[in-house]
């Protein structure tokens, strides 16, 4: 059972939490002018790393907000919890959290 | 090859089991081959195996980098079935159901392909209303596929809980009689001496480092064994065909997960089926020698590792009580995780790619083993002429630009 660290709420259960993907997906601002191979790349196309990965996980039996985290994919091993900097890369208007999570505040665990 | 036969076994039996011999080569890789199949599980000997028999393509290399078998070929529950919804995949894993019933008639190999039948259930008035589709749908296709009612079900599985007070009560089921399960080892056995007998050479510790590619087209491979030339490569390496993609300069549509399963101490006859459930997501058969070998859903996050978490085993073990309150006491012996790539719409790319020569073969997610070898007979053919067959057209990587997506996440009779 992985052990991940809410920057809220510290550290808690994999069960409290569920996975969100890949993290540094940025929706395109003007999507119209992106052909349809762009458009794939943002939908379906993912980086799938075989080693360090950064990754969006949501506190949904918790505090349900956003977060980041940087873990291996191989040896599972979590190396800490970041926010998903509003205004940064990955701070989806849907995905992010609040307004108030301070810009590119990066939390270890 | 000597083949096997109840003569066979008879004269090696006089001569006190001394003089079998191995079942396929261990070759020295040559400097270059007509094709190499990066992969040697079931999917990649398949492939290698169609491409001699059916292409008259014989001078082709399997690189695998363990050994035969060893990856999700050795680690999954066996399940073969054929009942997906869309037409594209039900036609895609029909192909591969028609070939199974010959298989070991074609390989010359027993590969205890064991047509028990399997039972999808439903829990919810929807759920029935989706079967009922999915059967129609299945029969339009030439599939067999018939509804059975929960009276039915209790006949036929009699451990089956199927009281209407369960916490997620069963009100019926899909069948597909044809469906069952295969010795998984013997299948990439029996493939690999039976490509072996046709002259492709089976190269195993022999893991691929990186691609070489001139001008657009590839040219080779370079492997823990040196160099090999080849300007036709198929890379069919499940989970780790996204590190493969890497090395060629692609990205794919892919992510991988850990797929655990599990096998329980070996126990008397108690089920004569395969009984699946998408609705409390486990599915369960009896192998011969008595292990319930059981499996469940995927661990949500990317993983490379084979392994999964306790709380996936944990739900696997639920769903199995909830399906089967008597295997409340077995105790588990084993478990395991392979890495499965799953797709988007969990359906496989069977493919062309934009490096010339170069084709994937990946992203049959959870449900890899019953394509076994439809996979390497639409691989082969898509490899040998430079096209897809008309089996494997629609799972092209130009999917994901154009939208013909194939939705099977739950459609296929089971959640994802």
């Amino acid at each position: 059972m992985l052990l991940i660290t809410c920057p809220w709420c510290g550290p808690r259960a994999e069960t409290e939490f569920s996975y969100g993907g890949e993290a540094d997906i940025a929706r395109p601002l003007d999507p119209d002018a992106l052909s349809d191979a762009e458009w794939a790349d943002y939908l379906f196309y993912r980086g799938n790393p075989r080693g360090p990965h950064r990754e969006k996980w949501n506190h949904v039996h918790g505090c349900r907000r956003w977060f980041g985290v940087e873990r291996d994919t191989v040896s599972y091993r979590i190396a800490r919890s970041f926010m998903l900097s509003a205004g940064g890369p990955g701070a989806d208007a849907d995905a992010g959290p609040e307004s108030g999570g301070d810009a590119n505040t990066e939390q270890e665990d | 090859m000597k083949r096997y036969s109840a003569f066979s076994l008879l004269r090696n039996a006089l001569s006190h089991n001394r003089n079998w011999r191995p079942a396929w080569r261990n070759p020295e890789p040559k400097k270059s081959y007509d094709a190499i199949v990066v992969g040697g599980g079931g999917h990649g000997l398949a492939t290698a195996y169609y491409l001699a028999k059916e292409h008259g393509i014989s001078n082709v290399a399997v690189l695998e980098k363990g050994w035969i078998g060893g990856g999700n070929t050795g680690r999954n529950t066996t399940i073969v079935r054929s009942n997906y919804l869309w037409t594209e995949a039900a036609l895609l894993y029909e192909k591969s159901m028609k070939l199974w019933e010959g298989l070991s008639q074609d390989l010359n190999y027993n590969v205890m392909f064991s047509q028990r039948g399997v039972y999808n259930l439903g829990h919810s008035p929807q759920d029935m209303r989706d079967i009922e589709r999915r059967v129609n749908a299945n029969r339009l296709n030439g599939i067999d596929a018939e509804v059975i009612s929960v009276a039915e079900l209790g006949k036929a599985i009699p451990y089956l809980n199927v009281s209407s007070s369960a916490r997620y009560p069963v009100l019926g089921a899909s069948l597909q009689r044809r469906g069952g399960v295969a010795r998984h080892d013997a299948v990439a056995w029996g493939f690999a001496r039976a490509a072996d007998a046709l002259g492709v050479d089976i190269i195993e510790q022999c893991e691929v480092t990186g691609m070489e590619i001139r001008g657009g087209k590839v040219t080779g491979v370079r492997t823990t064994r040196g160099p090999i030339a080849s300007d036709r490569i198929g890379v069919v390496v499940a989970g780790h065909a996204g590190v493969l993609a890497k090395m060629a300069g692609l990205r794919l549509p892919i992510e991988s997960h850990p797929l655990q399963a599990f096998v329980s101490e070996p126990i008397k006859p108690v089920l004569d089926t395969v009984v699946m459930s998408g609705a409390v997501h486990g599915y369960v058969s009896q192998s011969d020698k008595g292990e319930l070998v059981i499996g469940s859903g995927i661990d949500a996050y990317n993983g490379y590792g084979q392994r999964g978490s306790f709380p996936v085993i944990e739900h696997a073990m639920q769903a199995i009580i909830e399906l089967f309150p008597i295997f409340s006491r077995v105790r588990m012996l084993r478990l395991w995780g392979g890495i499965v790539d799953v797709a988007p719409d969990a359906c496989p790319i069977v493919s062309k790619t934009p490096v010339e020569g170069l084709y994937f073969n990946c992203g049959w997610g959870t449900g890899g083993f019953k394509a076994t070898p439809g996979s390497g007979w639409v691989f082969a053919h898509t490899m040998a002429h430079g096209e897809a067959h008309e089996l494997n057209a629609p799972f092209s990587l130009e999917r994901f630009s154009s939208g013909a997506l194939v939705y099977e996440h739950g459609a296929a009779a089971v959640a994802h």
